[in-house]
């Protein structure tokens, strides 16, 4: 269970974000420049909030009256993010181990073998990403964050960046993914398809705040 | 026609013990001072820059002259690591290595900052994500992406190592065996009568080596590129 409730300005645009989100996957949805990848980066914690609370679970990872502020890499918040951001210098296997080394835990080939069948990405493990399609680095990159054992999901605009054919082919991974994956999800997108076919609830955003909280019939409005 | 006597091999094994012994010293604190300066704003930062880049500007007998006064075995940086560590630079190879290290230190830092420069910020914020504190990021993010400026900054560190001559004669003069390298050596023998040719064998084997180098550091890059994008 995440719950938020943060401040950011940046510059002379205010980002105010309150809501929880249970298990299943929560959109954060709304128009380009609405404010989403700010919340998103403070959940992460690669952006610090002005003012607010972040928790998870039952741990707060931000808290500025308190004066917590866990850094990124503790926070175990598993980030796929638009453009992959996979490490070009390491195998498509090595990638998706990454956070497994980082967290120092032992080798777990069946999360693994379930994870690469999950994504559909065994045929790719002795790759390097530079010789990857857009949908499967964007596979790989989901592979990568799940296999670090997040407590949460966050995936930022994870299509945004490809062509409708390749979108329709990924959906059905997502779809998988929060069904079978077992961690909550917080989706970020501005495209009501996307976000009507892997959303359980709807955080509506625009300028910044939040306009909307409820189920997917916020989508029609 | 090519033959090197036993001194003149001497000169040559001796410029690449110094030109090796000072690269791999230096790359430690080059990696260092680069990254803090591709990264970091900090109070004096500007005056860390142009001391750092002074060897470059410097004439490298000033160089030299400021290595004799501060690590000179009567001087006071000198003689605290000669009395306390046993370290003596005066008149020694290693006096010889500390002056080609710092020569070389400028081109060094230079290109290894300019590549820690290009690495995308966002790569790392992703290996945050993914658990990796500050250390390990470095290790197995910044350093593996910034590789072809560090060899690049190695092999143009070991080119000047190889060639520098001021600093070195000025520091720890020209004593065969101890201090002559290959440049010393083709000074000297170009000071007396009949010394041409042994000269020109030297000059040959001083061509062979820079270009040695260069090619193992064009392989070394190429690779590391390569590994970097696809394959």
């Amino acid at each position: 269970m995440l719950a938020v409730n943060v401040e950011k300005m940046l510059g002379d645009f205010a980002v105010t974000a309150t809501f929880a989100s249970e298990t299943g996957a929560t959109a954060l949805f709304g128009p380009s420049g609405s404010g989403k990848t700010t919340v998103v980066n403070m959940i992460a914690g690669l952006l610090k909030p002005d003012r607010g609370r972040i928790a998870l679970d039952d741990e707060v990872v931000f808290d500025d009256e308190a004066r917590i502020d866990a850094p990124v890499w503790r926070r175990r918040i598993g980030t796929v993010f638009q453009e992959g951001r996979l490490f070009p210098h390491l195998s498509v296997r090595h990638n998706l181990d990454y956070g497994r080394w980082m967290g120092g835990h032992a080798a777990d080939p069946a999360a693994f073998s379930h994870a690469v069948e999950l994504l559909d990405i065994g045929h790719l493990l002795d790759r390097r990403p530079g010789r990857l399609s857009g949908g499967e680095r964007q596979r790989v990159a989901v592979g990568r964050a799940l296999l670090m054992r997040p407590r949460l999901l966050l995936l930022d605009e994870p299509l945004a960046s490809l062509d409708e054919a390749r979108k329709a082919d990924i959906l059905p991974y997502l779809e998988r993914l929060r069904d079978e994956a077992k961690v909550p999800m917080i989706y970020v997108s501005h495209d009501a398809g996307e976000v009507k076919r892997i959303a359980t609830r709807v955080v509506r955003i625009e300028g910044g705040k939040v306009a909307a909280t409820g189920g997917v019939e916020l989508l029609r409005a | 026609m090519f033959e090197l006597s036993p001194q003149e091999w001497t000169a040559v094994a001796l410029s690449l013990r110094i030109a090796m012994v000072s690269t791999v010293i230096a790359l430690p604190f080059g990696i260092a001072i680069a990254t803090l300066l591709a990264r970091k704003s900090f109070w004096g930062k500007s005056l860390l820059d142009a001391v750092v880049h002074l060897p470059l500007v410097l004439p490298p007998v000033v160089t030299g002259y400021l290595l004799l006064i501060t690590f000179g075995r009567k001087a006071p940086v000198g003689a605290f690591l000669a009395d306390h560590f046993g370290i003596v630079f005066s008149f020694r190879w290693t006096g010889a290595a500390l002056a080609c290290g710092i020569m070389a230190f400028p081109l060094m830092v230079r290109a290894i900052r300019l590549s820690v420069e290009a690495i995308d910020r966002r790569l790392e914020d992703a290996a945050a994500t993914l658990g990796a504190n500050r250390i390990w990021l470095f290790l197995t993010v910044t350093l593996p992406l910034a590789l072809p400026g560090i060899i690049a900054g190695m092999m143009l560190a070991f080119a000047r190592a190889l060639g520098e001559f001021g600093a070195t004669i000025t520091f720890v003069s020209n004593i065969p065996g101890e201090t002559q390298t290959i440049s010393a050596a083709i000074y000297t023998l170009t000071q007396v009568p009949g010394g041409d040719s042994a000269a020109l064998s030297l000059v040959i084997v001083a061509i062979f080596i820079s270009l040695a180098a260069l090619i193992a550091s064009e392989w070394f890059a190429r690779r590391a590129h390569s590994r970097m994008h696809g394959v």
